[in-house]
């Protein structure tokens, strides 16, 4: 199978050099061949991996391919861990991947970047596939970094557009303070257990629980409890959580079929996948549970609040992405890993779902992103419309759709739950449900039904979007629907994760709630009397009466409530901080450091010092070079005096 | 010692004389050619390569064994550095062709002197007796010369080989003149015999040590290190680029061997002393090739301070006396051969008929005229400044972290801080080629070949970085 991987791994990668470096040559539509064709053998090897390492029950695969450098015992490689956790990760990935290449076809087709997207976009495939499908952690952070990378890039994509690039770098930098953590985290472990290989580093865990370490000196810590504390802050930055948060909004500046792929899908989740795949470390620490337990029910609940008065329809998702990546950190936190990533899954699918659906939207609107302006487009695009709702019903949790099993699952998850904050992460979560539903159907209510508020020029030219553009959101609305229904008995409580996800027993939330467990369909005819069900009802019911019965009272309650809609436009004041003191503070410093540090003393003196001294003596030294033999002769007969004197006179 | 001869010998030193035959039959061949059927020489010899490759390879990698009475030894380590060997000069030949051609220079003698300089490349290689090992020396050194002063109308090249030659007979008989003094003192000239006599005669006689000095200026010479560096500024950029190729590359593979097997193999009872003359020539070679090379405004002279720099780098890793010491530095002879083989081919690229691509200026703009071979300089130059992942960096990784082990911090410190100040050159070089305004538009000529070939070379040697492991666990099979 090890050619199988290989094959998986690289066909993207083929593709985007092709497209990328040779895009000129092949031309718009060879570019778009080659990337989906490569992406396709990607998804098609997928399904062929799933059948064998789960539908099969084949061995795991764990196996290095290459060894890059043997340094004092320590091994940096290329490997592959392929188990029944790798097999679902590549399968979403790939396919989503798949829909958004397609999609793209459409969305893209008259920007003059459209080889160059493509590019990238295969290789962010690439670089995702390298980071599951890795058995240590230097190709994990390879792959973290890589994702890192295309992702800058690709936010600043329109490159021209100055919010685009501001908006790249804000995300590269506040990426940069997670992966410092992250970075870390795999230093010590690196320097306590010796080996980057996962397998080694997980068998020695347990006994490292009692080690601890020296931070600042005289203060004890739980060694294990730092090292998952700074992973999480790597997992932080990537997906999203408070205070890390703060780029995904700003980078729907980039094309939307990349909002779907990357910042929904599949990079954000990388934090979540570590996570999981990390089980074994963070089951050693009950401490550091708690923080993402709470960090990540902070989230959830903060960025829905959010998502209430944001006016751009892909904000809206996105903070609907940023509370629902806080959902997935709260089943990580309360030990209920499988939950996490089974939101993952069903959220990847939804989630991409209403970002394509949304750029349908925009591209219906030529490009006008405000859903003031928009309404009743129920009319002129129904299948977007239809796709939307199984989105929007699956992202709100209503009975039967995909979303519904998952976060019921991390909510019951999380009140079994005895990891210290989850009582409130408890009440957090719930009260996203009702918070989820609200911002969702605003959003649907506002864009698809009501008064149609855009100009007349608009109107004319609405219509449902091409093939290209719709095919995807009928294929991803397949999984959207049903893919909760079908996997839910097998992922969460079967033994689908056995031997691949570590839970200590007293953290065993999962197996408490199999006891109760009495199929699918008992789980949506007892969702229909539990809470959340009505929290949610409450949410679209709240929905509905302010913005389709009574559009007018919204206005007047934000003038009523404006101290709080303040706090909530300015994202509870995040950004400005940051911007003001963070990025301000280390602006001053730098350029204290620039002109005191680096002009007068590294340059004038060092640099511009030494390079004046090194070509001063240089241009002596060259002197020396008359070109005149007897004075080379001269030269050698000296060294060898030279030599003489010193070793055999001494 | 009584040598006897048994045929079986005849054997192992076949590719040897496989080389000899075919030079001197292309020498024949080629006074049966005129001007425009030229290129069948240059076939010949590259089928000559390949052939004695081939020979190579099917003879080689099997148990050391001695022939010619122990005058001769036939080992992993000299099959890796003779096919080391034949791919390169297969490679100078062929960039060296179109150069050639377009300055009426294609003759076979060449190629002919080519085939004899590596014929006693070969033989330094193998060599396991003093005299064996000068007989080599010399055969390089008098192909050498002729091939320096080979453009014969041109005055720089006969003065630079005028200057090469009386300087190499100095050396030469220094050299000469420390072999004697230890054949003196053992009464041997094997190799072998030498290391177990040394050691019981104790540390304590100076004679030998005395014998080593006048090696080392001989050693050093024909390393180009200082300070007995100074015909190669002046040979690098007087001789025809083609033969600065030549020069520049394969006779480095050959230096090393002489290193391994003069020092290492022979005079392993001295280690304290030659570890401590080979610091101090380290040193200044790194110091002089890298502070000089900055004032330099001919690319090929700065290229040839370039080398003294990269000797002095190479001479860490052997200095260090341990079989990651010496498999480091044969890693970085190697890879410094293909480095100097990829500068020089892309200069010979360049230059067209009535213009030779040699001053820096000429490097201005090249990305303008051809992004691709910009590209690849662009590969040399950051791995000859050892700008990771290409294959330099590893090199001087490599053999900063043989230095290390033994603990020679200081040192490491040193050739680093020093590794520095070269990064400059290199540097300046790519800034003209991606920031300047090109000095001609004309895009660069060459036939397909080599242009195929060169372009391998500078992929090699950006793959050799990001895969490093398969060369360097060869080097270290092979001496171990």
């Amino acid at each position: 199978m090890e050619s199988v991987y290989l094959a998986l791994v690289l066909a993207p990668l083929v593709g985007a050099i092709a497209a990328g470096l040779f895009g000129k040559l092949i031309g718009r539509t060879g570019s778009h061949w080659v990337t989906i064709l490569g992406v396709g053998a990607s998804f098609a090897l997928s399904l062929v991996v799933f059948k064998h390492i789960v539908l099969d029950g084949a061995e795991v695969y764990n196996a290095t391919v290459y060894t890059w450098m043997v340094s004092e015992g320590i091994r940096f490689e290329v490997g592959f861990l392929v188990d029944s956790l790798t097999a679902l990760m590549i399968c979403v990935v790939t396919f989503v991947s798949l829909m958004v290449h397609i999609y793209t076809i459409g969305y893209m087709h008259e920007d003059p970047g459209y080889q160059r997207f493509f590019s990238y976009i295969a290789l962010f495939t690439f670089a995702m596939l390298m980071l599951v499908m890795s058995n240590n952690f230097l190709q994990l952070f390879f792959g973290w970094e890589a994702v890192g990378l295309v992702s800058y890039l690709l936010i600043g994509f329109w490159y021209e557009r100055d919010t685009a690039i501001f908006a790249n770098m804000k995300a590269f930098l506040v990426n940069r303070i997670g992966d410092f953590g992250f970075l870390l985290g795999i230093g010590l472990i690196l320097a306590n257990f010796g080996s980057l290989d996962y397998h080694e580093v997980f068998a020695q865990a347990p006994t490292m629980v009692t080690e601890s370490i020296e931070i600042l000196p005289g203060s004890a810590w739980s060694l294990m409890t730092v090292i998952c504390i700074l992973l999480f802050i790597g997992a932080m930055g990537k997906s999203a959580q408070v205070p890390l948060h703060v780029w995904l909004p700003d980078s729907m500046e980039g094309p939307t079929p990349i909002s779907a792929l990357i910042h929904a899908a599949t990079m954000v989740t990388a934090g979540i996948f570590m996570v999981a795949r990390m089980s074994p470390l963070f089951e050693t620490s009950e401490t550091a549970l708690s923080v993402v337990l709470v960090i990540g029910a902070l989230t959830s609940f903060l960025m829905g609040l959010v998502g209430i008065v944001q006016n751009d329809i892909k904000r809206v998702v996105a903070y609907s992405t940023l509370s629902q990546l806080g959902y997935m950190t709260v089943a990580l936190g309360a030990s209920a890993y499988a939950a996490g990533i089974f939101h993952l899954m069903t959220h990847a699918f939804f989630k991409a779902l209403l970002f394509l659906a949304a750029g349908s939207v925009i591209i219906g609107m030529h490009h006008d992103q405000d859903i003031r302006n928009m309404g009743g487009l129920k009319k002129y695009m129904p299948i977007t419309y239809w796709t939307s709702l199984i989105g929007t019903l699956a992202l709100i949790g209503f009975p039967g759709f995909s979303g519904f099993f998952s976060k019921d699952a991390i909510i019951e998850a999380t009140h079994a739950s005895s990891i210290p904050g989850s009582s409130f992460a408890y009440v957090l979560v719930l009260a996203g449900v009702f918070v989820t539903a609200l911002y969702s159907f605003r959003m649907f209510f506002l864009v698809f039904h009501g008064k149609e508020r855009m100009d007349d020029h608009t109107r004319e030219h609405l219509h449902e979007s091409s093939g290209v553009v719709v095919w995807p959101l009928i294929l991803l609305a397949i999984p959207s629907l049903g893919i909760g229904y079908l996997t839910i008995g097998d992922v969460l409580f079967g033994d689908y994760f056995d031997g691949v996800i570590h839970v200590a027993a007293n953290h065993d939330v999962l197996g408490h709630l199999a006891g109760d467990w009495h199929g699918a369909t008992a789980m949506i005819t007892h969702g229909i009397m539990a809470p959340p069900f009505w929290l949610a009802m409450g949410g679209l019911a709240t929905a509905a009466y302010l913005y389709l019965m009574r559009p007018e009272l919204p206005g007047k309650i934000k003038d009523r409530l404006q101290i709080f809609v303040t706090i909530l436009e300015n994202k509870y004041g995040f950004d400005d901080f940051n911007q003001k003191y963070i990025a301000g503070g280390c602006r001053g410093i730098g350029n204290l450091l620039w002109k005191v540090g680096d002009e007068k003393l590294i340059d004038g003196l060092m640099v511009n010092g030494s390079a004046r001294t090194v070509g001063w003596v240089s241009s002596i030294v060259r002197q020396v070079q008359t070109g005149m033999m007897y004075h080379y002769a001269f030269a050698m007969i000296l060294g060898l005096l030279g030599l003489l004197t010193w070793f055999v006179i001494r | 010692m009584a040598y006897v001869f048994s045929p079986s010998d005849l054997v192992q030193v076949a590719p040897e004389i496989f080389i000899l035959s075919m030079a001197c039959v292309i020498l024949i061949v080629d006074l049966f050619l005129d001007d425009r059927r030229r290129y069948v020489t240059h076939l010949l010899c590259q089928v000559t390569l390949l052939g004695a490759a081939v020979l190579t390879y099917m003879l080689g990698f099997g148990e050391t064994t001695m022939a010619f009475s122990g005058a001769y030894i036939h080992d992993a380590f000299g099959d890796v550095l003779k096919i080391a060997m034949y791919v390169v000069t297969a490679a100078v030949f062929l960039y060296s062709r179109d150069y050639l051609k377009d300055r009426n220079l294609l003759k076979g003698e060449y190629f002919v002197l080519g085939l004899f300089g590596l014929l006693g490349m070969m033989i330094m290689v193998s060599a396991a007796n003093l005299l064996v090992i000068y007989l080599g020396i010399e055969l390089l050194a008098l192909s050498l010369y002729a091939l320096v002063a080979f453009d014969r109308d041109n005055k720089t090249a006969a003065e630079a080989a005028m200057k090469y030659f009386v300087l190499g007979a100095i050396a030469s008989g220094m050299l000469l003149y420390g072999m004697s003094m230890i054949y003196g003192t053992t009464g041997t000239l094997s190799s072998t015999e030498i290391a177990a006599r040394l050691v019981d005669l104790g540390s304590d006689d100076l004679v030998p040590i005395f014998g080593l000095v006048f090696i080392m200026v001989g050693i050093g010479f024909k390393l180009g290190v200082v300070p007995f560096h100074m015909w190669v500024p002046d040979i690098y950029q007087g001789a025809p680029t083609s033969v600065t190729l030549y020069i520049g590359s394969i006779p480095k593979i050959a230096g090393f061997a002489l290193v391994m097997r003069l020092l290492v193999d022979t005079l392993p009872g001295l280690v304290v002393d030659w570890q401590a003359m080979l610091i101090i020539l380290a040193v200044l070679s790194m110091a002089i090739g890298n502070i000089v090379a900055i004032a330099q405004t001919n690319i090929k002279r700065m290229l040839a301070y370039s080398t003294i720099s990269h000797m002095g780098f190479l001479l860490l890793g052997v200095l260090s006396g341990t079989t990651e010491g010496y498999s480091s530095a044969m890693f970085y002879t190697l890879v410094y051969s293909m480095m100097a083989l990829g500068s020089f081919g892309i200069l010979l690229l360049m230059s067209r008929s009535g213009f030779d691509a040699e001053m820096l200026d000429d490097m201005k703009g090249l990305n303008r005229r051809s992004p691709w071979f910009a590209g690849m300089m662009l590969i040399m130059m950051f791995s000859m400044a050892g700008v990771p992942p290409m294959a330099g960096f590893y090199a001087k990784l490599s053999v900063l972290a043989a230095v290390v082990d033994i603990g020679l911090v200081w040192l490491a410190i040193v050739a680093v801080l020093f590794s520095v100040i070269g990064a400059f050159y290199y540097l300046r070089v790519i800034k003209l080629m991606y920031f300047d305004e090109p000095v001609d538009d004309s895009p660069l000529g060459g036939s397909a070949d080599v242009r195929f070939v060169l372009s391998l070379n500078g992929l090699a040697v950006l793959g050799l970085g990001i895969f490093p492991a398969g060369l360097m666990g060869l080097c270290l099979q092979v001496l171990s």
